[in-house]
């Protein structure tokens, strides 16, 4: 097919945005206080306008009469690039913040570089994205700030998510197949070369907030080949629940 | 103060609301106007984080990423209107957490409407169109009601609230002109919300405790009757404009009032719901309470931070 290189780099990169975007909807009027749950509606909203910026380039780049609907409704599991992270349940506030907080960090990063991309329209959604990730990594860091050094409760509670979480950061910095096709050409970015600042950016904030940087030997990976975790198929017969049901309809 | 002092400032109040100026938060003001108020506006700002509720039940299944994002940002502007009330009813003396707490155990009231389930797509069209429909009617002689901060929120929530409702008719008619099976989920959510919808506008006249002293008070300009029958009037064209059937086999226009003739509200149904008895009175209720009790180690840490950091800020001064 024709672009399926760039097809699935930017799958790689908008189902992050998409499947964390609809993880934080699952919050949306459950938050701990109105402030907060404004504040976390406000990044799904930026995400999700991310991934429609995506994902109508896709179906522009493919050519075939897809929508940005098709695309995101209509694969099947094994074909969302997202990584593991992303896909991780909201198990209470330490977790969606932790969660947040170590996507945020990488995401930065990402655009940082994804602005100077060779492909315009890339570089495009890049810069506007990248005003809207800021904030997102500001609101996190200082949410993993008041939590680790708010009250030992939350010490804990957040110490617990870093824990858990930590398995899922060193996936953000494999390389896929279309990732190294795409850098080739000056398009994608070289994502390995991330993984120095991001681990330097996110221990500072983490030694701030008096929490400790896990030792991991064993990490976690799949994500990006297709291979999610079992989370993934619930979260799909959400998103999908209403084109699967009525299938060819506008609405 | 003397009886003299307080009917002084009684009259120069009521002189005050009959001129059309507002009353602001220092204003000396009668204690029932201060009691009153803020159960309206509290259970107002209740209604609107209650509210989020069932909407926000199909922002992950919402059909298309239009629509999604769409609805987020709707219910987001929820919480956006619950903001604004709380604040305005803490004008009056009162904190937002009281506030919740009488939420949660019961003792205030919010909107009944919200006690009903929303089990199609369709219904996030019907609540966009019917539910917000009746609620600017409620709302927008508001915008000029005798209380300085609930008028300036008021005006501010009507703006989004027209948003919202246009937006559901918008939900409603593509579903209208869309397949078979797309009309009859429209007509579905049309038939189980008309009626809860007419009862939104409150009980009848003659059982409704407060209007009285709140149409004193401009808090309300026109009755609850009133507000039905305008509300009725208005939407009947709509429905019929997009070939859905409003589910009153007694609707009828009449050319001697001017006005359509409708059916009789079961109001059992009505005291039911309000009296806690509804589909989802329970279950809202309890979604509210445990996102304030799961949300309580959040807040600590918050103030515990930020007390933390003053002290250091304090340090560093000395």
């Amino acid at each position: 097919m024709k672009n399926e290189n760039l097809i699935q780099y930017i799958y790689g990169i908008a189902d992050n945005a998409l499947i964390l975007g609809q993880r934080l909807s699952e919050l949306c009027g459950h938050g701990p206080s109105l402030e907060t749950d404004i504040a976390m509606t406000n990044i799904a909203l930026d995400l999700l306008g991310q991934t429609r910026s995506y994902f109508q380039y896709v179906a522009q780049l493919s050519g075939d009469n897809k929508t940005e609907d098709d695309i995101a409704f209509l694969r099947t599991e094994r074909q969302y690039k997202n990584v593991l992270l992303v896909e991780q349940p909201n198990t209470h506030f330490g977790y969606v913040i932790t969660r947040q907080f170590l996507f945020d960090v990488f995401h930065f990063l990402l655009l940082q570089e994804l602005q100077n991309s060779k492909d315009e329209m890339l570089a495009a959604i890049a810069k506007k994205a990248i005003k809207e990730v800021s904030y997102h990594q500001r609101f996190s860091s200082d949410w993993i700030k008041r939590l680790g050094d708010g009250t030992e409760e939350s010490h804990q509670k957040v110490q617990e998510a870093v824990n858990d979480l930590w398995k899922y950061t060193d996936e953000l910095f494999h390389m896929t197949g279309d990732d190294v096709k795409t850098e080739e050409l000056g398009i994608g970015i070289n994502v390995a070369l991330l993984k120095e600042r991001y681990y330097q950016k996110v221990s500072e904030v983490l030694e701030e907030a008096s929490l400790t940087i896990p030792e991991m030997k064993w990490f976690q990976k799949g994500g990006k080949q297709g291979i999610h975790s079992e989370h993934m198929g619930y979260i799909l017969s959400d998103l999908q629940y209403m084109q699967r049901t009525y299938p060819n309809m506008k609405w | 103060m003397s009886e003299k002092d307080v009917k002084n400032l009684e009259e120069l109040f009521e002189q005050k609301i009959a001129r059309d100026e507002k009353i602001e938060p220092k204003d000396w003001m009668p204690e029932k106007y201060r009691q009153t108020h803020i159960r309206q506006i509290s259970q107002h700002a209740h209604s609107e984080i209650v509210g989020m509720l069932p909407e926000g039940n199909w922002i992950t299944r919402a059909p298309s990423l239009r629509r999604k994002v769409a609805l987020l940002a709707k219910v987001q502007d929820e919480a956006g209107h619950g903001l604004y009330l709380y604040s305005a009813c803490e004008t009056l003396g009162i904190s937002r957490d009281e506030l919740y707490g009488q939420l949660h155990t019961g003792k205030a009231k919010y909107s009944s409407i919200f006690n009903y389930p929303t089990i199609t797509w369709a219904d996030i069209g019907a609540i966009g169109w019917l539910v917000d429909g009746a609620a600017i009617i409620n709302q927008v002689p508001l915008c000029s009601t005798s209380y300085g901060p609930y008028a300036r929120a008021m005006i501010r929530v009507c703006k989004e609230e027209s948003f919202h409702q246009r937006q559901g008719y918008e939900i409603m008619t593509t579903l209208a002109n869309g397949t078979p099976e797309q009309k009859a989920l429209a007509q579905d959510a049309l038939n189980r919300w008309w009626w809860p919808s007419l009862m939104m506008l409150g009980p009848t006249d003659a059982e409704s405790v407060h209007t009285e002293q709140s149409m004193k008070w401009k808090l309300k300009r026109k009755t609850n009757d009133e507000l039905r029958q305008q509300f009725i009037d208005q939407t009947v064209p709509q429905a019929d404009l997009i070939g859905l059937t409003v589910p009153d086999p007694d609707l009828k226009w009449n050319e001697e009032t001017g006005h359509y003739d409708f059916g009789e509200i079961d109001w059992d149904e009505f005291w039911q719901v309000v009296k806690g008895h509804g589909p989802c009175n329970k279950e809202r209720l309890s979604a509210r309470v445990n996102a304030w009790e799961n949300g309580e180690w959040v807040r600590d840490a918050a103030m515990a931070y930020a007390k933390k950091q003053e002290d250091k800020g304090l340090k560093k001064a000395m």
